[in-house]
């Protein structure tokens, strides 16, 4: 694989810009691999990725039912964070914001990654003092936040409305080091470095049962494509675990709900940064193209259908309008959704299922893009040693029956409240 | 979306909780709360559910509805659905 560079980007300029090698080896499926990873989204993608290059396990294929990057990795709103406060959460997104940093050289790919902070607004001083408990948390754990009183928010964000009579901002959790990455290149990117390491990356490749052999283990996938058999099989499919572990016989503690997404029209330099409100659910960013790229609460209810409904869309831009009423003059471009799956404390699951062979990642809620990095290597950890990553060692299935939860919103087991 | 309570008519879906999936029930010992309260089928398709309208009437209502398209075949009051 050619190596991206300057000296590359000049050659196809004069070339005219026909000589550009594909970016990954479009594979069809052979009879075996080591490791069958389902689902080519962001996670499949880079824990292929991690098996190849930490682990010397290259003999891996990605299926996928689409097209990569099709799914949830190109419905997210892109953001990159490590503000948690739990500690079975805190190493771990600590450890994927560490990988963020570095990854576009690891991969010689432009990931478009913007550190520009993401700054968490408070609106009383209850809420000030949870901040000032979770930066605490995030500085034991190595991670960078700063609570900021309401002259310094203002320093960063002008525009935002400091004097609403019900939620005033006083003030704000501000990590810098949080920001934005461009979501397709990352997809790419990754594809780009597995593919290159010998993986093979199968679109339109559905799922359709698991291969068994006579004690019950899985030693392979169907898929509308051909039995593929397969020492290992990771299965890494976002809003359709619960869809996918039913053909397994498993039952997973997951609901499957729409997450909407909303951009605006292209717009001047404006958001600095990632900025979310904190009296409602509400969060928006600027791409690079200057949409505004804005969200909230997911719609609350079991869904398989990619959209949502308009109470949401309409929550949403309250939120905006209070804390910012100069976006009801931006017309909203595009909206859409995604199916997330809702685990029952609002934390991912990343662990063996209790059938040999099966390897579980899964339970991302609304929050899976983040984590990209960090699942890939604690996943592609797993599937060679069968043991989990230190970073992503609570991450356990039976959490929820030892009473081990990871509850960053302490809402209790209901998927719709996280 | 729209809900069609059997006491209030057809209203919109921000006058109702949802409580979701209708099927697991309250075991009676200890021996099955875990499946209770944290496993779900998750299904794709046609699922019954409870809805509580809590801007209307204040009825538990039981709809059925299909999760892949959001279409809403029947809703009945859940008193009436637990019998």
């Amino acid at each position: 694989m050619a190596r991206f560079s300057i000296l590359s980007l000049a050659r196809n300029a004069l070339s005219g810009h026909r000589q550009w090698q594909r970016t990954w080896r479009d594979a069809n499926p052979r009879e075996a691999y080591d490791v069958v990873i389902v689902g080519g989204g962001g996670h499949g993608l880079a824990t292929a990725y991690y098996l190849a290059k930490v682990h010397g396990i290259a003999n891996v294929a990605v299926i996928e039912k689409g097209w990569i990057g099709g799914g949830n990795a190109g419905r997210n709103t892109t953001i990159i964070r490590s503000n948690y406060g739990l500690d079975g959460n805190t190493p771990f997104y600590e450890w994927s914001m560490k990988l963020w940093e570095g990854l576009e050289q690891d991969l010689n790919y432009n990931a478009m990654i913007s550190q520009r902070g993401v700054l968490n607004l408070y609106h009383s001083d209850g809420q000030r003092d949870a901040f000032a408990r979770r930066g605490n948390a995030m500085r034991l754990h190595g991670v960078d936040a700063d609570l900021l009183d309401r002259a310094a928010v203002r320093k960063l964000a002008t525009f935002l409305n400091y004097d609403h009579a019900r939620f005033p901002i006083m003030g704000g959790l501000l990590q810098r080091r949080g920001g934005t990455a461009r979501h397709d290149a990352v997809v790419w990117g990754y594809a780009r470095g597995a593919s290159d390491r010998g993986v093979d990356i199968i679109q339109n490749c559905e799922l359709t049962g698991f291969i068994r052999d006579t004690r019950g283990a899985i030693v392979g996938v169907e898929t509308t494509r051909g039995n593929i058999r397969a020492k290992k099989v990771g299965v890494a499919v976002a809003g359709h675990s619960s869809r996918v572990a039913d053909m397994a016989g498993l039952r997973l503690p997951i609901e499957s709900h729409a997450l909407q997404a909303f951009v605006s029209e292209g717009l001047k330099p404006l958001i600095p940064g990632v900025i979310t409100f904190g009296a409602g659910h509400f969060y928006i960013s600027q791409s690079d193209k200057g949409g505004l790229v804005f969200g909230g609460d997911i719609d609350g209810y079991n869904s398989y259908a990619s959209r949502g409904n308009l109470p949401t869309v309409e929550d949403v831009c309250e939120g905006g309008m209070a804390l910012m009423p100069m976006i009801g003059r931006a017309r909203l471009l595009r909206s859409w959704g995604g199916i997330a799956d809702m685990t029952m404390d609002g934390s991912p699951i990343i662990d063996r299922a209790p059938l040999d062979g099966l390897y579980l990642n899964a339970g991302w809620c609304y929050g899976g893009f983040k984590a990209t990095p960090a699942s890939g290597w604690a996943f592609a950890h797993l599937l060679a040693t069968d043991q989990p990553h230190q970073t992503a060692a609570a991450f356990r299935l039976d959490r929820f029956a030892t009473g081990h939860l990871i509850d960053e919103k302490g809402q209790g087991a209901q998927p719709n409240l996280h | 979306m729209r809900i069609p309570c059997p006491y209030c008519g057809e209203r919109d879906v921000h006058e109702f909780v949802y409580r979701g999936d209708a099927a697991p029930v309250r075991p009676t010992s200890d021996e099955g709360f875990y499946d209770y309260v944290y496993l779900r089928d998750n299904f794709a398709g046609a699922m019954r559910e409870h809805w509580y309208h809590a801007q209307g009437c204040r009825n538990w209502i039981m709809v059925t509805r299909d999760t892949r398209t959001h279409r809403i075949s029947n809703a009945m009051l859940a008193r009436e659905a637990a019998r």
